[in-house]
Formats: structure tokens, sequence, C-alpha cells
């Protein structure tokens, strides 16, 4: 149900390596949660995360929430075409829905989450 | 003395059909301990002794004198129509448009409103109203932090005194630093008002432009009226456009209810507090209205909310709406070019004082006069003029120095009458 | 509708000024706008139609049931706007109270705030009330801002505030923007506040706890007294959230219950009318541990009739001068009318007849809790959601039905929640109209559910897409 290639966290947000890149995103079933998602807030090129912190923010129209960094690291890049079209997020929370990415990451941190079968779990409690 | 319409049959009737016997065994779940301990109200008194008693207080303020009196608050013509139309039932008795469908006429009129706002300031947005010109301020301060992220805010002088206290106790919880000056450098914002509180016009082009390079935000607190001819917030370069309503045909009320107006740039939107009106359609395609933006609210984001504003001022911006629907293009442009040309003619006359502005002002003046101000304008009460607001008692001036206000209500007779009188009670 | 923007006619007056009489002054180009505001341009019958057709578009409670829970939503006497027409009052000029030359020019209107502080103080249990805060969220600023001065001055940090999952969000809000952190206590299963859970919450940081009784289940929280004696033991402070004030005057008082600091509602409990959203008016009364930190200036009764002054420990100005004075004027007829068995006798006639309503509802729509109800009901739509119509679906069709909708989706804590108060001023004919109208609501979620999914149908607009007007953001013309 969820892809295998990347990690997850309990607030929901997906981060995918690829050539030293993480690549950060809220995962499908936060996505329906949420409903039409109507704007996405994001971080400035160049912020200093710390694993766990705040980074951006996305709302619908009956709620708001956090989207905060799985890993540590610098924002290296961010996907401008939400800022014109939100709804990437609900059609393509993987690929185009993507928020942002992050360098210098310490992949040890990558540890501490949740695989594509734990959160698949995680998902399933939290629906009951 | 009851507005209840149910008689003693029908409450026993509604009782049998709850299953109970008496009102009291509704209350059950209040503990015998913890009733009141005390009840000590007066009886209830008639619908006609509760107007003999409040008509007679009421006589007991001044009334019929002719005002000079502003300081934020000001003594504009309210057209008939305004009254007219904002006492209809369907806008004072309507809840806040949470039901779209059934509160239409709520949505368009907010809708309406935001775009009166933002024509007058030349800004993009304009929220649904905030408490008043004071609170404003604080919102405003808010906001400049969550978009800088910065914590220090600086008040320029020109700031209302009374505003200025207000801030420092709404933050006195809040680690922000609060500064006097004009320097935006490492600040959140600088709040500026123009015209400033003794009424004079600046042009703060220059200091948005500072502010900007700096990575600061520009408030300005505005004087609606006044910008039936000043240079907008837009044309400044303003980010966050604040006001006292009140000018706009809203009555004086002692101090409220008032209208705190709001308006920014696009890129600021969704920092801005308060409720905010749009447009969409429905299934059909027809054009409808609805509150939008709602995620950054109280009642959905609680304690992440951009502000705790609930309530606002929704009938003073209807009646600032129709105020300013009614005066149209034009006719505000006359009431701010009478306002400035009266309160010109009323300087000239005042030579016996001296006037405290350097540069050019707007319809509000200060002046030093002969006389301590306050005994100068208690005399002149029983003249029947209400003389100014001595800028002592705000800790804003020397025992001498008046602040002058002058609207479009004002005739020369007036003017000159006043400007007679004042001599008389300076000599 | 037509915008007025959109009849606007280029050259069309609706207000013309006497020609000026005095030399006209012009201003430097530089200081002045390049184009005058475009505002519409009509006569003064197109705004007069103009507003009274969008008038006709609003349900107000004048021409409709208006069952919104936690609103109280009662009729708004004429007597007051009456009242507050007068020139007296509606013309003063708040800068008479600046100066002490002036304070003999207003004394009917110093009277008043003192008059209606004093009507509260009594109604409520309080020591002093302050008429400043503007609305009810302003309240609890101001109450919260309060907390923190007394903490404050005790030199302790304290800096946690806890609030109950079931409070109105501004209640977290407000809190947080005076500067406080906020911990949610979990209510019980049953709707109420345990003893229990506010002490596992309880530490050294904790500030105070903010509670609304009866809470917004409508459900008097039983462990109140217990919840305010804990947090005295641990030199925390209890707030009062007035919202729920209609139930109990009379009763109980926030004050005998151990309350310290608390706000009114003038716009719920004392009928002053919502306006569409507001002006709403926040007064805050305190008991006292915090009198001596009230904002100021503060009317008080000297030698020569009344006088301002400022208390030493005050934390300031929360408005400009005497927040929505205009709604006290208002809200003082209303008592003084109602007077001490008037005032109680409409808050035994709000819980009966909400629980008139509940009687006759709660066979066909699930309770949402089992303990007696006071000035409100709570019921879950889950069983319809279930059939697939939601809370939501049944608001609207109640629309269609000619009454307002109840609260929907709050409390946050109840599913599809329907939350509904009829407030005393509803004749027991309305009421039974609109239980008649859930009761065919409810056949319909078996016998035409698509019906109930697409209202409303006669409204001037069927249900509008939010999310367009989100992503949109036309918000001005």
């Amino acid at each position: 149900m969820f892809p295998k290639d990347m990690k997850f966290t309990k607030d929901h947000e997906w981060v995918r390596e690829e050539d030293g890149v993480y690549t950060v995103g809220i995962t499908a079933f936060a996505a329906e949660q949420l409903g039409d998602i109507t704007y996405v807030e994001l971080p400035e090129v160049g912020a200093e995360m710390e694993q766990g912190d705040s980074a951006a923010s996305v709302e619908s129209v009956k709620a708001a929430s956090d989207v905060y960094a799985p890993v540590g690291g610098r924002v290296c890049d961010i996907n401008h075409d939400l800022e014109s079209a939100p709804e990437l997020v609900n059609q393509d929370p993987y690929e185009q829905g993507w928020f942002f990415r992050l360098e210098g990451v310490r992949p040890a941190q990558l540890k501490t989450l949740l695989d594509a079968d734990a959160y698949e779990k995680y998902v399933g409690e939290q629906e009951h | 003395m009851t507005w209840v319409p149910s008689t003693a049959a029908e409450r026993d009737a509604m009782l049998s059909v709850i299953g109970v016997q008496t009102i009291d065994d509704l209350f059950a779940s209040v503990p015998a301990e913890l009733r009141a301990k005390s009840w000590a109200l007066p009886a209830g008194i008639s619908e006609m002794a509760v107007r003999a008693r409040l008509e007679k207080w009421a006589a007991r303020n001044a009334g019929g004198v002719t005002s000079f009196l502003g300081g934020g608050a000001y003594d504009h013509f309210i057209p008939a129509a305004v009254d007219a139309l904002t006492s209809r039932s369907e806008f004072y008795t309507a809840y806040t448009p949470y039901q779209p469908e059934c509160s239409q006429g709520t949505l368009q009129s907010i809708y309406e409103y935001q775009s009166a706002i933002c024509r007058l300031t030349g800004l993009d947005y304009a929220n649904a109203s905030l408490y008043d010109g004071g609170t404003a301020v604080f919102e405003a301060t808010t906001m400049a932090v969550r978009l800088t992220r910065r914590t220090r805010i600086v008040c320029h002088a020109s700031l209302n005194p009374i505003y200025r206290s207000m801030l420092e106790t709404h933050v006195a919880n809040l680690d922000l630093e609060l500064v006097d000056g004009e320097s935006p450098e490492g600040a959140a914002c600088v709040i500026v008002q123009n015209p400033g509180f003794l009424g004079d016009i600046e042009d703060f082009t220059a200091l948005a432009e500072r502010c900007h390079e700096e990575g600061a935000l520009l408030v300005m607190s505005f004087y609606p009226i006044s910008l039936g001819l000043l240079k907008t917030p837009g044309e400044i370069g303003v980010d966050i456009a604040i006001a006292e309503g009140q000018c706009l045909g809203v009555p004086l009320n002692f101090g409220g209810p008032w209208l705190g107006i709001m308006a920014t740039r696009k890129e600021h939107v969704r920092k801005m507090p308060g409720r905010i009106a749009a447009a969409t359609e429905d299934a059909q395609g027809r054009r409808g209205f609805v509150l939008t933006l709602q995620a950054r609210e109280q009642h959905i984001r609680r304690e992440k909310a951009m502000s705790n504003i609930c309530s606002n001022e929704a009938l003073c911006a209807l009646r600032a709406l129709v105020y300013l629907t009614l005066l149209g293009k034009e006719g505000l442009r006359d009431v701010a070019r009478h306002c400035h040309s009266k309160a010109e003619y009323l300087k000239k006359r005042l030579s016996f004082a001296q006037i405290l502005n350097h540069g050019p002002t707007f319809n509000e003046f200060a002046v030093r006069l002969p006389r301590n101000a306050e005994e100068a304008a208690d005399a002149l009460v029983s003249r029947g003029f209400l003389a100014g607001l001595p800028l002592a008692s705000l800790g804003a001036g020397e025992p001498n120095d008046l602040l002058i206000a002058v609207t479009e209500r004002r005739t020369r007779e007036e003017l000159d009458a006043f400007a007679h009188a004042l001599e008389e009670v300076c000599n | 509708m037509q915008l007025s923007y959109e009849k606007s006619v280029p050259g069309r007056r609706a207000i013309a000024l006497d020609p000026l009489d005095v030399p006209e002054a012009v201003l430097p180009a530089a200081l002045c706008r390049k184009e005058p505001a475009a505002l519409p341009e009509l006569g003064e019958l197109d705004v007069v139609r103009h507003f009274t057709r969008l008038s006709k578009l609003n349900f107000g409670i004048d021409s409709h049931f208006y069952p919104l829970g936690s609103c109280t939503m009662k009729y708004n006497p004429k007597l007051a706007e009456a009242v507050a027409a007068l020139s007296g009052f509606a013309h003063l000029h708040p800068h008479l109270s600046t100066s002490p030359a002036f304070w003999k020019h207003c004394q009917g209107a110093f009277e008043l705030i003192h008059e209606t502080e004093q009507w509260l103080a009594e109604i409520a249990g309080m020591k002093d009330v302050t008429l400043q805060p503007i609305a009810g969220a302003h309240g609890e600023l101001t109450g919260t801002l309060l907390m923190a001065a007394y903490h404050r001055d005790r030199g302790s940090k304290k800096d946690t505030i806890l609030i109950p999952d079931s409070a109105h969000g501004t209640n977290p809000a407000s809190a947080a923007i005076a500067g406080f952190k906020v911990l949610e206590i979990p209510s019980h299963e049953d709707g109420t506040l345990r003893l229990d859970s506010v002490k596992a919450a309880m530490n050294d940081s904790v500030a105070g706890i903010m509670m609304t009784c009866p809470n917004t289940h409508g459900l008097f929280e039983p462990a109140v007294a217990e919840i305010a004696d804990l947090m005295h033991a641990n030199d925390a402070l209890v707030y009062y959230d007035g919202a729920n004030l209609n139930a109990i005057m009379g009763i109980a008082r926030p004050g005998d219950l151990g309350f310290d600091v608390m706000h009114y509602n003038l716009h719920k409990t004392f009928a002053t009318p919502h306006g569409m959203g507001g002006p709403g008016s926040g007064p805050v009364g305190v008991g006292e541990r915090l009198a001596p930190y009230l904002p100021g200036p503060r009317v008080v009764k000297g030698e020569d009739g009344f006088e301002l002054r400022n208390l030493e420990k005050s934390i300031g100005r929360v408005a400009a001068f005497f927040g929505n004075f205009m709604m006290a004027v208002r809200a003082y007829a209303y008592m003084s009318h109602l007077g001490k068995d008037g005032l109680r006798q409409a808050s035994e006639n709000a819980v009966l007849n909400a629980n008139y309503i509940f009687a006759q509802l709660k066979h066909v729509y699930e309770p949402a809790f089992d303990l007696p109800f006071m000035h409100e009901c709570v019921f879950t739509a889950v069983p319809q959601a279930k059939k697939g119509v939601r809370a939501l679906d049944i608001a609207k069709a109640l629309l269609d039905r000619g009454f307002h909708a109840p609260t929907v989706y709050f409390p946050l804590t109840v599913k599809e929640s329907l939350m509904i108060e009829p407030t005393e001023t509803e004749s027991r004919e309305t009421m039974d109209e609109f239980c008649d109208a859930m009761l065919e609501i409810a056949e319909a979620v078996d016998s035409d559910p698509e019906s109930l999914r697409e209202a409303p149908k006669t409204m001037p607009v069927g249900r509008l897409d939010e999310v367009r007007a989100a992503r949109q953001l036309n918000c001005a013309c």
C-alpha cells in the first residue's frame, strides 16, 4: 500500500533518499485525512532543520497541519509547483506532490523512522 | 418582567413530556452546596421605567455641543440611510455566517466591504474587521512577528499614545521587545500613524523602502477619511495597514463599538488574522460567497491560530460599507476636502495661539494656548463647545497644549464663533 | 445578486455636501493619492434597494428559529435598541473621560458603567468587573493576561494553562496569544472533566485552568469545586468561560464555585444582538486574587460624582476607553427589566426548553452523553452518517425547512455532532415545529437520503465550493 523505497514518520511525512538528497512529502493517508488541500507553505531554501522541526504547513478547507522535518538537514530545494497547484499533494503525493529536499542529512537518523510495513500497521491502528 | 413566552400551563405540559415534576428537577446535576450564595439584585422594572432611567442618564452627558474633539474618534456626519439600512434586523439579529446558504446578505456585504477597503487603501486583501483601531495595532504586531520571525517592535512617535499603551498591555507576557524610534534594523516592524496623533501628515515612502531593505515590515495606522485625499498605504509601500474605522458612519458611542480595519499585500494574506469572505460558485454555477482561510482561525487551529479573535465588528463594518457606498468616489473626496479646508481656515483664525505642527496637517492640529488647556476647555463647554483634547491629560503635550479636530460638519459660522470664544477664555 | 460595484454608473451621486464655505486649501501633490478611491457611484435609492435586498438573503432571529448550540441566540429586545439610540449615549465622545475637566459632562455614562459592573459582579459572584474587553475572546485574553500578571507579581514562573479538549477554540488561542503554553486535558467519556485527569496534568508549571461550566457538552461539571481547590492548593488560578452562563443565572455563581476570573458574553447571556458576527462584548469579572490587576482606567464613585482611577498594579488598558459601551447600555436595559426573578427565570426556561427538545428527539437521534443536559443538548449523527447522511446534510436540510441549523462539528470531542440550544425566548410551538422537521429529516435518512445530500434547494444558492474559494482567494473586486 505504501511505497517501499521510502521511510515514514508517525506524523505522516515520508522521506526518500537519492544520491545523498532527501526528498520529503506527506503520505496519501495524511492527504486524504486533510481533504482537498488548498495551500502549502514551504520553508526557505537554505534553512537549517533539526529532526522534528516544523518545516512546512499544509491547509485544507477544514484543517491545517504542520509538516515536520523527518530528518535534520539543510533545505536545498522546494517544490514551487505547489504554490499554484496544491492539489498535486492529493493527486500524486509521492511524486509531483513532494514538499522539499534536504541535504547534509545524517543517514543514521533514518533508522529512527518507520518502514512501509510498520507505517501501514501504524495507520491501521489510527483508523480504529 | 420577562421575555419568556411560555405560560405556566405550557411549562407544566413540557415538564411532563420531559418526565419530571418541577423545573428544579432539571437542575439536579448542580449540587446543593454549589448553589448561589447570594442573589442580591433589584426587582425588574417595566420597559417604561427602564427607558426613563436611561433617558435620565443619557441627558446627564454633554449634548448639543459643537465638537472639536478628535484624538482618534471624530464627529463626522452620518447620512440617515446608514441607520435605516443597518437597523434592519435581518442584519443585526443574524449570527456569524457559518451557514453560507442562509447568510448571503452578510457574506456579500463583507466581500463588498473588503473591496471598499482595498480600493481605499490600494492594498490587495482586507479582512472582515477587527475590534477597533487600538487592538488592530496588536494584531498587526503579532502578524508582523509571524511573517518575519523577529521579535523587535518599533513604535514611531506618530502613533496614538493610547494605542501604544494598549500594545504594551497586550504583549506584556510575550517575548517581544518594544522600542520607540524609527530604525527598522533587526525589527519585525515599524509602526507609524498617518496623519500622526498630533495631526502631521508625513510621507513614509522612504521609511517603507528602508524597512524592506532591512527585512522589516511597515505597519501604518491610517485615518480612513483622510484617504479621500492622501497618498494610500499601497502607494507608500505599507505592508499592513490598520485603522480605526469609527469615522466611516459609526457613532462615537463613548468609545465602542467601533471598527478595526486591516488590509495587507497579497504575499502576507495567509498570516492575516480575522475572518475573510471569498467569492465562489455553487454546483449550478451561481456566484456565492463563503468565509475562507478558516483553517488559520481559532475554531480550527486552536493554540496555533493566527489570532484568538472570534466575534468581530461585522455590523460596524456594514455601517462603513453603506457609508462609503452612499458617498461614492466623489463624495469621499468631498468630505476629506471639506475637513482639510475647514481645519486650515480655523488654524488661521487662531493667531493668538501657537500652532505646534511644522508641516502640513489634514483635519487636526495641536496648539499651545496662552492658558492652561484643561481650564480653557472646561470654560468653553458652557459656551457650547468641546474645544479639543488637552494633551497633557494623555502625557502627550504641555499643560497649555490642545489638540483640535475639524470635520465637514463644522460651518464657517461655528469656526468663527469658536475661534472668538477660545480667544476670549484665553485672555 | 449583482455587486454594488457592478451597478455603479459614472457620475451618479447619493450624498451632496453644502458648497464649501471657506477657501479651499490644497495639499502638496506629493502627499496626495493619484486617483480617487473607486467606490461605487450610485443614487440613494440604488443603495437602499441594494442593501434591503441583501438583507433579505439572511436568516436572523427576528425571522427564524436559530438553535445554534453554544451561541445563545436569544431574542434581542427592541427596548435595548431604543435606549442605545439615545443621542446622549450614541454621540458621546469618549475623550470626555480623558481629561478630569470634562468628567462632569459624562456622569450619566459613568453611572451606567458603574451600575452595569455591579450587576454583573453580583450575577456571577465576582468582586469586581471591567467592561473593557471588546468581545468574548478579548475577555479571555484579558483574563489570561491578569493571570500572568498575578504570577509575575509573585515572582512565579508558571507558564502553562490547562484546557479541556471540549473547550471553545478561543480558549487555547487566547492563552497562547497571552504567552502561555497550552496543555489539553481529555474529557471523560461521560462528557465531564474528571479530577483525576486534571491531577495527572498538575505540576509546578501550571498557572491555571480554563473551564466552561456547564461545559460545551451541555453538562454541569461535577468536579468543578474540587478542581478549583486543587488549583488553589498549587497557587494556580481558575478561569471561567462565560459562554454558557445562560444555564445557571440565579442557580449557581462562578465566584461561589471557586473561579478567580471569568468573562461574560453580553451578546449571549444578556441578549445584545450578534450583528452578523459582532460587535459583542466580553466584560471580565475577578475575585479577590486578581482584583488588584484589573485594566484601567476604572470608573469609581468619588465625593463629587463618578471619576476615573487607575489601580497601582493594573495591567493597563486593553481597550482605548470602556470597551463596547453601547453593548453595556443594551445589557443594562435587559438586566434591569428582568431583575432578580426574570434573570433566574431566563436560565430556568433555557434549561426547560433544551430538555423539551431533547425529550422529543432522543429516541430518533443518538444522545452524545447519558448525563442530564442543561441549556443545550448534544447528539451524534454517526448512525445517520453510516447511512450516508452526515451532520452537515441534516444542517442544510433544516435550512430548507425554515430553520437555522444547530451547531455542527463542535465540540470536537463528539463525532458528527449536532448541538442544539433553543434559549428561553422560544415558544413551545416553534420548538415543536423544529422537532417535527428533525423527525421528518430522520425518516428521510432512510426513505430519501439523496434529497438531504442535495439540500438546501430553496436558498439563494446551493452548497458553495469552499475549496475553489480557498484556492482562488477572490476576496475583493
